[in-house]
């Protein structure tokens, strides 16, 4: 006697069983290794945003070479014959992709799908994610350094500038956190 | 003291390979964030309604350990923390931009290297975020120039840690950081529990075990210490390429001690050098005077600031603090003993490119004061670190030979010693 099983999608690289997040302590504390690392072979820690920036000067200096040549800001980064990679924080940022990518697909979490809270409809979800990776940005550039280059960073190595910075970010989405309330609860 | 490793001052296709250790770096970022459940923008978010503090413990966690290992290191002798990047301080574009950062944190969701996490395991809203994170990047370098000076200027202080604004030891700052840090993850379990429900019990009782060992950890950092001056001195090396008349045949690159550095004379620069290195537009040549004020007023080379031993300490860190990657330092006393100790003090400091003027202000003198009536040889020498001429009056540096016409001496042929050696430094900040 025998049955027929029902046919399941068999798990292949791409679709894994999803397993669940690291424990925090567990993840924070192999992060804190990378981290150290970091520091200990190359003097520098970790960051993404000044990789952003410096893709969106990449992009400009293609259409614009003259205007990036002419304002002081984008000069330090693509002036003249100057390459905008050419920053250890470039290869940072495409490793981290590559790193975030190669978690999801061992852990069985590559997935299209959009996290929102559950009071919010997808596209006003990924309106909000634009307009806020747009304030973010403008706010870690003119910070020299985001949740990963300052807070991250500049806390481990007790720079008191990135104390501030890391303590006005965590006040600041405190304060808002109220008034968005409907959008993550 | 090799850490960090010097070929990693500046990344470049010349050097191929740090591209490839800087990309593993951020491979292995990127797998622990996403690991962390950091793709998730709920997860993110519910950090600002007490509901999960998982940011918090795995930042806190994060910078905790990395802080102990890395200050734990640097008291071993094994990492040189004046050659580690300290994110130098902008108080007010650094708080105005935290703030703004707040905002798009709750609003969007997440922040730059989480969206990335986020973005690669495909979440739609991950990627919207990185796309709107582009467009505020260009958003930035386009309106930079409307508060520039502001946000170069305001409230630049440099490398400062918190060891200088409370004025402590940096393993009493470790210490207290983690049992703040320690307090604060007690104080969000309990807040999960209240506002969540969450089953305390259900946590994993190692968790209490890695407490008490990173506290064991930043007890240790705390009775370790930092190293002394003195200890650093010698763990000092000074790059240098040796000529081929210095080397033999070809140039060679070398890591030198201090003391040999000294007794080989490579930093001795000639009265000839340093006039001709003023002139060096490519190099900002700052010059010290650590003579008595009495022979500095008597005279001084034009331009060269009066400085005691006993502000040198103060001086050096701010120099370390404000980084210049061509300014030169140039040290002088009558003879060279008060320079040489000066110069001691400074490397251990870890100023880079400090120089001594050869045979001191007297060498000087000897060379372009030699003609100059009113500058008299004294009738006894003393020691290497008297004055060794008689002047009618304290001129300072109006005498003649305090600032040498240019035109008399265009062509003076020297050995040139003045090597640059760069410090790692980012123009843009830490983060990029």
């Amino acid at each position: 006697m025998s049955t027929v099983a029902p046919s399941k999608p068999k798990p292949n690289f791409l679709h894994r069983p999803r397993k669940p997040y690291a424990h925090p302590y567990f993840g924070g504390a192999v992060l804190g290794v990378v981290l150290f690392l970091a520091f200990l072979i190359t003097g520098n820690g970790l960051g993404s945003s000044g990789a952003t920036s410096r893709i969106a000067v990449a992009v400009e200096d293609v259409f614009a070479p003259s205007h990036v040549d002419n304002t002081p800001y984008l000069l330090n980064m693509a002036g003249g014959d100057k390459n905008p990679f050419d920053d250890w924080i470039v290869p940072l940022f495409f490793g981290a992709l590559i790193g975030g990518f190669s978690s999801g697909a061992i852990h069985g979490r590559l997935k299209f799908e959009t996290t929102k809270g559950p009071n919010i409809s997808t596209r006003k979800r990924w309106l909000i994610a634009f307009i806020g990776g747009t304030i973010f940005l403008y706010g870690a550039r003119m910070a020299r350094g985001c949740t990963s280059g300052q807070a991250l960073s500049g806390g481990a190595t007790l720079s008191a500038g990135s104390w501030l910075v890391m303590l006005s970010i965590f006040a600041s989405a405190y304060a808002v956190a109220y008034f968005v309330r409907k959008w993550w609860n | 003291m090799n850490f960090p490793l010097e070929s990693f001052n500046a990344v470049s296709a010349a050097n191929p390979w740090t591209y490839v250790v800087f990309g593993l770096i951020g491979f292995a970022f990127g797998f622990t964030l996403e690991m962390s459940g950091f793709g998730d923008s709920r997860k993110l978010a519910a950090q600002f309604y007490f509901t999960e503090l998982t940011v918090l413990k795995v930042m806190f966690t994060a910078i905790i350990v990395a802080m102990v290992l890395l200050f734990g290191a640097a008291g071993l002798g094994i990492l040189d923390f004046s050659q580690v990047w300290v994110n130098p301080t902008y108080l007010w574009p650094g708080i105005l931009g935290g703030l703004i950062m707040g905002v798009g944190f709750i609003v969007g969701g997440f922040c730059p290297t989480t969206s990335l996490a986020s973005a690669s395991t495909g979440k739609i809203d991950g990627m919207f975020f990185m796309a709107g994170g582009f467009f505020g990047a260009f958003l930035f370098g386009e309106t930079e120039k409307f508060f520039t000076e502001w946000y170069n200027h305001a409230g630049s202080l440099g490398r400062l840690t918190l060891m200088d604004v409370f004025n402590l030891p940096a393993g009493v700052i470790v210490l207290l950081v983690v049992l703040m840090a320690l307090f604060m993850f007690w104080g969000s379990e309990q807040l999960e529990r209240i506002n969540s429900k969450r089953d305390l019990n259900k946590e994993p009782k190692l968790r209490y075990a890695g407490a008490a060992a990173i506290a064991i950890l930043a007890v240790g950092v705390v009775v370790i210490g930092q190293p002394s001056l003195e200890t650093m001195y010698n763990r000092t090396l000074i790059n240098r390429t040796l000529t081929p008349e210095e080397a033999g045949l070809e140039p060679v690159k070398v890591q030198l001690s201090p003391s040999q550095v000294l007794a080989e004379r490579y930093v001795q620069i000639t009265p000839v050098e340093l006039y001709a290195s003023i002139y060096d537009n490519s190099l900002k040549v700052v010059m010290l005077d650590v003579r008595s004020e009495v022979d500095y007023n008597l005279y001084h080379i034009r331009g060269a600031e009066h400085i005691s031993i006993d502000e040198l300490t103060t001086y050096s860190k701010d120099l370390v603090a404000h980084y210049l990657p061509n300014r030169v330092i140039v040290l002088m006393s009558n003879g060279e003993t008060d320079a040489t100790q000066a110069w001691q003090l400074m490397v251990a400091s870890g100023v880079k490119n400090v120089y001594i003027l050869e045979g001191g202000v007297n060498n000087w003198i000897a060379f372009f004061g030699q003609d100059d009536p009113a500058i008299q040889p004294a009738s006894l020498t003393g020691t290497d670190e008297t004055l060794d001429y008689v002047f009618p009056v304290a001129l300072g540096d109006q005498y003649a030979s305090c600032d040498p016409n240019p035109q008399e001496y265009e062509e003076l042929e020297y050995e040139p010693k003045i090597q640059l050696e760069l410090r790692r430094d980012k123009s843009g900040g830490g983060c990029g």
